[in-house]
């Protein structure tokens, strides 16, 4: 009916998503190896009413024309890959990455999927698995009676055997990346999956080929900056609150026609 | 019917348009890199028989505002803001040269670096072309300088210069997909003069404040307008009670 109603619809409906994915980045803030996600905008098409440059006469021409715009659109969440800060944890199985890469994980279906979090486990063969028991890839079989485990920057597992004087090497954890990290597709869990935008994964020896090194008895905490998601909220909100006022104001102005003519 | 009716009519019906285009701007107020568009009105005389006492209303694009928006610090290497005056060079999909602020940039599988609009960077001598990279930093001056994958960290190269440009607000247009070119059709050279920002966005420059202000001076303006068309309708229909009752 009404472009102006329509124009700030669009940014009602932009604001509102953008509060979605504020609000799941602030309830992930304690998730391990979660990636803050950022919501960005893009003014829509313009509509062109009167073209500037058109000829006004044989000699002039309109200095500027008439581009109506119709408002905002969400092209993107794009996932930031700062890194977050790593919590010493003490348990022998939490490793975290320090600098770029991601840890890959075979799921249920045989497909690959990509982590930060590398909160591991063991199953009830030995093997390192995640905390949801996906297998980690390459598998590492942890022996019975093993008397510690040590994870080396370059990925190196190795272990203690009783009996045995020296440490024996039972595999490496090879880490993934990507040309393009923010092209991966989230999939939940805290798990990622290669998209077309990501480029195929390159695996390596962490610490290697600009692929970060391991730590030990680590955790990688979520890189969700509080102040910062509070900060986009009350900007979010304001902006909604004013889009809703331009609404209302467009409804008065109906309104007004409505009753005295 | 007098015509006073058609002439607070076009005024009533380019006051919503202009309110079209302040929602707009209002709805962009959070879009990177956003210049809000001034809206403008114009008389159009009414020719013909009688007194030239009538104009028509046209609204029109005045442009759009030049100043620049706040600098919201990110901490993303691929984030870029321009200080001051000065613009990033893209491809807009019609293979034209076109011209945005917001530069939150990133690369794409094949190396190409892309707004998020998905619109490849240009560089002095072509888009630019990012080869695996462990480590990326975008300078002041706009030279890209990567740590190729692979090799330690004193190994930097420099892959390329953004393209920034910095012609006079008269010479660009906005175009329909919200990217600005030059007016002429032709493609500006670069300036060394501007100032990238790298880990920095710059937000849209709609001063909400105004745009609001705007609006209710607009609501109200068109109140006047509805008002004279009711004006209208009642010297009317005085006028024809008038020939009733004699």
């Amino acid at each position: 009916m009404n472009p102006a109603l329509w124009v700030a619809k669009t940014g009602l409906d932009a604001q509102q998503t953008n509060m979605a994915v504020i609000s799941n980045n602030l309830a992930n803030v304690n998730t391990t190896g979660f990636k803050k996600s950022r919501a960005v905008f893009e003014d829509l098409l313009y509509q062109n009413v009167s073209q500037v440059g058109a000829a006004t006469s044989q000699n002039t021409q309109a200095p500027s024309g008439l581009e109506l715009g119709t408002g905002v659109s969400l092209v993107a969440t794009e996932k930031v890959y700062t890194q977050g800060n790593l919590n010493q944890t003490g348990n022998t199985l939490d490793v975290a990455i320090n600098g770029s890469g991601f840890f890959q994980v075979l799921m249920p279906d045989g497909s690959l999927a990509y982590t930060r979090d590398g909160s591991f486990q063991t199953s009830a063969t030995g093997q390192i698995v995640t905390a949801a028991g996906y297998a980690v890839q390459p598998a590492i079989t942890i022996p019975a009676g093993a008397q510690s485990v040590t994870i080396g920057a370059d990925g190196t597992v190795q272990v203690q055997l009783a009996n045995q004087t020296t440490p024996s090497t039972i595999g490496t954890l090879q880490l993934a990346n990507f040309v393009n990290p923010a092209g991966l597709q989230p999939n939940g869990e805290n798990m990622l999956v290669e998209s077309g935008s990501s480029g195929t994964a390159q695996t390596g020896a962490p610490g290697a080929n600009g692929l970060g090194a391991l730590q030990q008895g680590y955790t990688e905490s979520s890189n969700v900056d509080v102040v910062e998601e509070m900060v986009n909220m009350i900007e979010t909100q304001r902006a909604y609150e004013m889009n809703t006022k331009a609404i209302e104001t467009n409804d008065q102005m109906l309104q007004y026609l409505d009753t005295n003519l | 019917m007098d015509r006073l009716v058609y002439v607070a009519m076009s005024g009533a019906k380019e006051t919503l348009r202009a309110q079209a285009s302040n929602n707009h701007n209002l709805a962009n107020a959070n879009t990177n890199g956003f210049r809000a568009d001034l809206s403008a009105f114009q008389t159009q005389n009414v020719v013909g028989a009688g007194l030239a006492s009538r104009a028509y209303a046209t609204s029109d694009s005045a442009g759009w505002d030049a100043s620049s928006g706040s600098l919201d610090a990110t901490g993303r290497d691929l984030d870029v803001a321009i200080k001051g005056p000065g613009w990033i060079a893209v491809q807009a999909s019609d293979g034209t040269e076109a011209y945005t602020r917001a530069g939150d940039l990133r690369v794409d599988p094949s190396g190409a670096l892309l707004t998020a609009a998905g619109n490849t960077v240009l560089g002095d001598s072509g888009p630019i072309t990012v080869p695996p990279y462990s480590s990326i930093h975008i300078g002041g001056d706009g030279s890209v300088s990567i740590v190729p994958r692979g090799q330690s960290a004193m190994t930097i190269s420099t892959i390329g210069r953004i393209k920034l440009v910095n012609p006079p607000a008269s010479e660009l247009t906005r175009g329909s997909d919200g990217l600005f070119r030059d007016t002429s059709g032709s493609e500006q050279s670069s300036d060394a003069s501007v100032h990238l920002m790298s880990g920095t966005l710059e937000s849209s420059n709609v001063n909400i404040a105004e745009t609001m202000a705007n609006m209710i001076e607009l609501a109200r303006s068109y109140e006047v307008q509805v008002k004279a068309m009711k004006t209208a309708e009642d010297t009317a229909a005085s006028s024809s009670k008038l020939l009733q009752s004699s």
